[in-house]
């Protein structure tokens, strides 16, 4: 009987690279990339399965500072790279770094199509509201009104919110998370790590020199109690200091509402359950706002469906059968073909040549 | 067959020819794809060899008796070497009068017109254009014509099938081949095999078209029309032992990329957005799972090429393929893959442009955008294929030099190699030299850019390798670590290194071969990709007459044959025939210092060998 030798496990300083990290100080993605590390070590992930790609903007230098493969891709289209190296090695742990312009601008196309494939990765979507390395512009996320020297008079535009639209393009693993928060964040990595299929995780990430703050009205120590709810599948979803609020629905609408336990005879029993497998539910969560309502953080739906690259290759595989691949002489003669005998006079006596 | 000579011993009534080009044109909804499809296979296996043209418009069915709703497909067969679909049209079937009024043009003094005259009516003609109907107001008096009414034909012979008026005229296509079946003495079994075949569900339309094709024939055989038809044969081509097929270069690059994966002992990962007229390769390449082949067909050409990297980056051949406006979008794809040093073939099937331009229509006009279109100093490899077999062996060596040199390569093909067909040989493939991909797996003194000193690639190593654990990307990379640098001198470099490298594929590039007539003289005729049957022919015939003009086809468009200048520069005049405003001969005056001339054409249609040959004559005349 052979014997395997128990594979030492990595601590999260041995996902570091060598080379120095070059983020601003006390940029939010610091604190991710602890939480990475610190994920990838609880996971007992092989550097060298491991791939992490990023597209372009300050969240997608992440793969320069890990110890693992890495692959630094062209603007927006980190998914799509992402894409064809599972379906070249479906055995191989690809995780995405992007930030909210890479990839609901101009990545978002390919954002719908790796969500609504199911394509087994683990997207990390760096949110901060803003484009960092191009100093500063509004980006899809920032909120209306938002002054940046590209909208001086403040952004018009409607913000897309990411696990809203994560959700509206089918995909099966939807998360959201705080970068500073170090005991929950690697947590939720763990769940989309161990997810099959695409996983998002919007990571709301501050950045320090162009947004300062943006998160601030309910990241704050003395407001966080009230404006977040950590869900939880199979919990009642109760929030607040004490645990004193909860959501339920609405009597005769499909609306959430804040409720305080012990008011109006509200019990914990009236409140809402959460069930991270309810698509509907997730909807009503991932939309919720301060100040009125929570900011919904944790895994807010997951309902596992098989991956895309495990189906191609189930194709291929069935059409392969179990012996070798056919041989080339066999392919080209696949087709409609005739047989030449030996070769014909040519009729014709004054035969070019 | 006007201008060819009958062959001796034929026996009347039947005259013998060398070479007959026959068009068939009608409705885009009549099915004359299929029926000129059916007849280069029936020719195929007479033993002719062939060429074939397809043109249909980019509407998947045009309103129907519009000009613009045409589409006809030509052949050309004989007795000789086939190189061009023919310059002029000998038999034009028109199945009503637009096609009539499209394709009359084409046909030569005398030739033979088989025209519907039951689709002449008076609202057909008038979508046409015709002011007055051309087959009574004396206006067709050049030509031979033979007015059949197809359409009642075709119900009365359809008149017991059981099938309705409208699709039993839909069989009237078939009708019209049966004839041409017999005015050229070809077995119509195929066919009938195929038909059996396509409608086996469906037994009473099986019945009607065989009904109707039968009938086509059999009206050549009794309706003693023989005297103003002429009945022929085209007797077999010396042609090589062996197995045929009759391919197409869509068929020959999907091939050619499948076996170039198996010589590398790759699994291939074919990722494209469908574009006319390069949807076909993704069509042909999902049917080929057996052969572990992936195809991906991605939400749009960006993400195509995208994936294609990623794949090669995971350790398998990356592929994608488009027209000219999906590379462009590309582009940004390809700089990554020539920055990183990752392998990646390109297939381009060039159409006429600028923009959306003219899909179904061909174009040789994308060659300054593989060569030099992507933001940078971002050199390539640049192959172009010359016939629709020729696509095979490109397509295999687009494989071996793209893995080889760490690069991306553009397969240059275009809209008429991709839809045209010819007959092939198929080769033996065990007797291909195969050329194993060898990934780096030692950790000892590795980094990614640690250049092979030959031919300056840069290992291959994949994710899934422990200890080789690396970060690639777009950033400029060090050159001796591989780590990100904004050195200057570094810069300078890697720039210089990456153009080093492309410019040495020209070490193994063979010498650049005369195709026809002498190493030097007063004229070389120097072409690439389709144009080659055009060129070659009118060299021939050129040489023929005692004109000494040389043909030089170029395979290899970046880098250039080393031996390119020299041998250009053994003739007294350059001519550069191409499909655009001219493009090689920018890439040759610049590259040479020669006063080339070009000749240009950009009508969606091939070159006509007549047109290559005054060319010719007329600059050795002036």
């Amino acid at each position: 009987m052979n014997v395997v030798a128990p594979v030492e496990k990595l601590q999260p300083k041995d996902y570091a690279s060598d080379q120095e990290v070059r983020w601003c100080p006390g940029c939010g993605d610091y604190a991710i990339l602890k939480a990475v590390q610190r994920t990838l070590s609880d996971v007992g992930a092989r550097p060298e399965q491991t791939v992490f790609v990023s597209g372009i903007g300050c969240a997608a230098r992440f793969p320069y500072y890990l110890s693992t493969y890495g692959f630094h891709t062209i603007h927006g289209r980190a998914p799509a790279i992402a894409t064809g190296i599972k379906l070249a090695n479906p055995e191989l742990d690809v995780w995405i770094a992007t930030g909210d312009g890479d990839s609901l601008s101009i990545g978002g196309n390919h954002l719908l199509h790796i969500l609504r494939r199911n394509v087994d990765v683990q997207i990390l979507l760096f949110n901060n509201e803003i484009y960092g390395l191009t100093k500063g512009q509004y980006s899809p996320t920032s909120r209306a009104g938002t002054r940046t020297p590209s909208t001086p008079e403040g952004s018009i535009e409607a913000p897309v919110s990411a696990a809203v639209f994560a959700l509206g393009t089918s995909a099966r693993f939807v998360a959201r998370a705080v970068d500073t928060q170090q005991k929950h964040l690697p947590g939720v990595l763990a769940r989309a790590h161990a997810h099959k299929g695409a996983s998002l995780v919007e990571i709301l990430q501050n950045c320090i020199v162009y947004n300062d703050g943006v998160f601030a009205e309910f990241t704050e120590r003395d407001v966080a109690a009230d404006r977040q709810i950590h869900v939880e599948h199979g919990k009642p979803m109760r929030f607040g200091t004490d645990g004193e609020k909860g959501l339920r629905i609405r009597a005769g609408t499909l609306e959430l509402e804040v409720v305080r336990i012990g008011e109006d005879g509200v019990t914990e029993a009236d409140l809402l359950v959460h069930d991270e497998t309810n698509r509907t539910l997730a909807g009503l969560l991932a939309r919720m706002t301060p100040p009125v309502m929570p900011v919904a953080l944790g895994v807010i739906y997951c309902d596992p469906a098989p991956s895309y690259e495990r189906q191609i290759n189930d194709q291929v595989a069935s059409a392969m059968g179990a012996g070798k691949p056919h041989d080339l002489n066999t392919l080209l003669r696949s087709g409609y073909t005739w047989t030449v005998g030996a070769p014909r006079r040519d009729s014709d006596t004054s035969t070019k040549a | 067959m006007e201008g060819s000579a009958a062959l001796e011993g034929a026996t009347p009534p039947r005259k013998q020819l060398e070479s007959a080009v026959v068009r068939f044109a009608g409705d885009s909804g009549d099915g004359m794809q299929l029926t000129g499809s059916r007849f280069t296979l029936a020719t195929a296996l007479a033993g002719n060899n062939l060429a074939t043209f397809p043109d249909f418009p980019a509407e998947i069915r045009a309103p129907a008796g519009t000009t613009y709703g045409v589409s006809a497909f030509q052949i050309n067969f004989g007795v000789h070497k086939i190189k061009t679909a023919g310059d002029t049209v000998d038999v034009l079937i028109a199945m009503n009068p637009a096609a009539l009024k499209v394709n009359l043009g084409d046909v030569h003094a005398n030739g033979l017109l088989l025209v519907d005259s039951g689709a002449f009516g008076e609202k057909n003609l008038r979508k046409a254009g015709y002011d007055r109907d051309p087959l009574e107001d004396g206006s067709l008096k050049g030509f031979r014509v033979i007015k059949i009414d197809m359409s009642q034909l075709t119900l009365d012979a359809l008149k017991d099938s059981g099938l309705s008026k409208k699709d039993s005229l839909r069989c009237k296509n078939m009708w019209a081949l049966g004839l041409i079946y017999w005015i050229f003495d070809r077995d119509r079994q195929s066919t009938v095999d195929w038909l059996n075949s396509k409608f086996a569900k469906t037994p009473e339309i099986a019945a009607g078209t065989l009904a109707a094709l039968n009938a086509g024939h059999a009206f050549g055989e009794t309706a003693e029309i023989s005297s103003d038809i002429g009945a022929f044969t085209v007797p077999p081509a010396a042609i090589g032992a062996g197995v045929y097929h009759n391919v197409t270069g869509t068929e020959a690059i999907a091939w050619g990329l499948a076996a170039g994966a198996m010589l590398a002992e790759l699994k291939m990962v074919f990722c494209s957005y469908p574009i006319t007229p390069a949807s076909g390769i993704l069509h042909v390449l999902a049917r080929l799972k057996e052969y572990g082949v992936v195809t991906f067909q991605a939400e749009d050409e960006i993400a195509a090429v995208c994936a294609a990297i990623g794949a090669s980056y995971a350790g398998s051949l990356g592929v994608t393929s488009s027209s000219g406006p999906g590379i462009a979008l590309k582009a940004e794809g390809i700089g990554l893959a020539a920055a990183t040093e990752l392998p990646l073939v390109v297939i381009n099937s060039q159409r006429a442009g600028p923009s959306t331009g003219m899909p179904t229509k061909t174009e040789q006009s994308d060659l300054y955008q593989a060569v030099f279109g992507r933001n940078a100093d971002c050199p390539l490899v640049v192959l172009a294929a010359s016939s629709p077999a020729d696509c095979f062996e490109t397509a295999i060596e687009a494989v071996r030099l793209a893995t080889k040199y760490m690069t991306p390569v553009m397969l240059l093909s275009d809209g008429y190699i991709a839809n045209a067909s010819e007959p092939w040989a198929l080769p033996d493939t065990d007797a291909f030299a195969r050329f194993p991909v060898q990934f780096r797996k030692d950790p000892e003194g590795y980094h990614p850019f640690l250049r092979d000193p030959e031919t300056l690639a840069r290992p291959w190593a994949v994710p899934g390798t422990p200890g080789l654990e690396h970060r690639l990307g777009g950033l400029e990379r060090d050159y001796d670590t591989g780590n990100v640098s904004y050195d200057p001198a570094n810069h300078q470099r890697m720039t210089d290194a990456r153009a080093d490298k492309i410019a040495g594929v020209a070490r193994e590039i063979p010498a650049q071969p005369v195709e026809l007539g002498n190493d030097h003289g007063p004229i070389a005729v120097v072409g690439w990709g389709s144009t080659y049957g055009p060129i070659n022919l009118a060299v021939e015939h050129l040489r023929d007459q005692g004109i000494d003009a040389a043909h030089i086809h170029l395979r290899h468009i970046w880098p250039l044959p080393a031996n390119l200048g020299d041998l250009l520069r053994r003739y007294e005049r350059v001519l550069v025939p191409e499909l655009n405003k001219g493009q090689l001969i920018t890439l040759l005056r610049s590259e040479y210092l020669i006063p080339a001339k070009g000749l240009n054409k950009v009508t969606g249609k091939p070159f006509a060998i007549a047109e290559v040959e005054d060319a010719v004559r007329a600059w050795l005349e002036a």
